[in-house]
């Protein structure tokens, strides 16, 4: 094989512009996608944050196997499962209700554990001293701990957010037509490796800049802190 | 029939269970070898492109960098669809699970590289300063001194990157890999029953849920002293 060959199979620009209009709504695709299951999992992973603080075994052990069986299934697992089996249960559901469903699950018990851990990191003197000067309960999580928790554990958001993101690939094999999805429709029609090697490379210019950022986040933390 | 009926009758139908039950079986062997697989090569280089970075070589630095800022961004099923659906088109057929395997090794090298790196740099100074003023070489402070203390302290997060990126062996089903969700899903369509996605599920919690328990329990044990 030639270099040309490989150029042609990978790198055609007449490819490339033909499958350039569906790859774009594959990529707005996956951006609304984002939006959606990234608020949604962080949704989730509050509640499960804040239950973490009650003491009591009931709430507990419960929610520890919650969190550990949404960490041990794959993600993928988990959507096929939902998608492919609540119909069966008589509930139909759209690709991106699935998707919603899975991600929740799925995600939520992620963002709940790098929470709790960001809870647990404030001193108890800053709960002490807040209740003390007469915030509630609720006042005191919501303006003194959660916001110091959040900064305290923000590379392993921002890491889990990537996670996030790049999962949303999966959606794929849903058929919802996401960047992936889009990218592998317009290589089954030309027979062309192009289509796909561009939407790696709009990941790749999508999320480097974060990878970067996280990397340098690291970095800073191993430096200082320890 | 009532619907709690209808719903035993679908998720947990015994039949279809017996039946479908050695295929999970095999699912799950494979899903083990493949998990194992790409752990030995993953975290092999890994640690070695680590081992590279430290010899301080500012080009080679650059290009590792770069590797592994792409294997951070790249979503892990649009690299096994590239290997798989696309190098066809350059001549070069791989089986699904040499593309699964070689992905997802590429992943876990990637981010096991930058945890092996940042617990090289985490090892103070003068620990290096010693080992070679004793007269071991390069190599030999990095081999004897360095990495012991190093891979001990990143035990935690490569235990954790390590059980996230082997979940994926479960995108493999997308590339006819007829691992654990592979073969349940192959299961739902011949016997029109969600029973065997059950059981596949079932067998994800029994492969994960001890892995994810464990990695709790490390991440205690090994915890970094402040």
């Amino acid at each position: 094989m030639t270099l040309d060959d490989f150029l042609l199979a990978f790198f055609s620009l007449e490819i490339l512009e033909q499958a350039w209009p569906i790859l774009w709504q594959g990529f707005k695709m996956t951006l609304l996608l984002s939006a959606i299951v990234v608020p949604l999992g962080l949704a989730g992973g509050i509640i499960l944050a804040l239950l973490s603080t009650v003491r009591h075994p009931l709430v507990r052990w419960p929610l520890m196997a919650w969190v550990d069986l949404f960490r041990a299934l794959p993600p993928l697992v988990l959507l096929i499962f939902v998608y492919a089996g609540l119909p069966f249960a008589g509930f139909e559901v759209s690709a991106i209700g699935a998707v919603a469903i899975g991600f929740f699950l799925n995600t939520g018990a992620y963002y709940g554990e790098i929470l709790r851990a960001g809870i647990e990191s404030v001193p108890r003197g800053q709960q002490e001293a807040a209740r003390s000067t007469g915030l509630t309960r609720w006042q005191t999580m919501a303006y003194i701990v959660l916001p110091q928790a959040v900064r305290n554990v923000l590379p392993d958001l921002i890491s889990n957010t990537l996670e996030v993101v790049k999962l949303t690939s999966i959606a794929s094999v849903v058929a919802l037509p996401e960047l992936l999805f889009q990218a592998r429709q317009a290589q089954s029609v030309t027979y062309n490796a192009t289509p796909i090697m561009a939407a790696a490379v709009i990941y790749f210019i999508l999320l480097w800049p974060v990878v970067r950022l996280l990397s340098r986040l690291e970095n800073r933390q191993l430096a200082g802190g320890r | 029939m009532s619907n709690w009926d209808r719903f035993l009758n679908s998720f947990f139908n015994a039949r279809v269970a017996w039946d479908y039950l050695p295929k999970i079986a095999d699912g799950f062997v494979l899903t083990v070898v493949l998990a194992l697989c790409v752990i030995a090569t993953g975290l092999a280089a890994g640690l070695a492109l680590a081992v590279v970075r430290a010899l301080g070589v500012r080009p080679l630095n650059w290009l590792i960098i770069f590797v592994v800022d792409l294997f951070r961004a790249l979503p892990p099923l649009v690299i096994i669809a590239l290997l798989y659906f696309g190098l066809p088109a350059a001549g070069l057929s791989l089986s699904g699970f040499a593309a699964t395997w070689l992905s997802l090794s590429c992943v876990l090298m990637a981010f096991s590289e930058e945890i092996f790196w940042a617990g090289i740099t985490a090892t103070p100074k003068g620990q290096w300063e010693a080992a070679r003023s004793t007269g071991l070489g390069f190599l030999a402070t990095l081999g004897w001194v360095v990495l012991p203390q190093a891979v001990r302290m990143v035990i935690p997060p490569l235990t954790n990157r390590t059980i996230a990126i082997t979940k994926g062996t479960a995108l493999g089903s997308v590339v006819a890999v007829s691992e654990i969700l592979g073969a349940a899903q192959a299961g739902v369509s011949f016997s029109f029953n969600p029973t065997p996605l059950t059981l596949g599920a079932a067998a994800y919690v029994v492969l994960f849920v001890p892995v994810v328990i464990l990695g709790r329990w490390i991440e205690t044990r090994f915890a970094w002293k402040r």
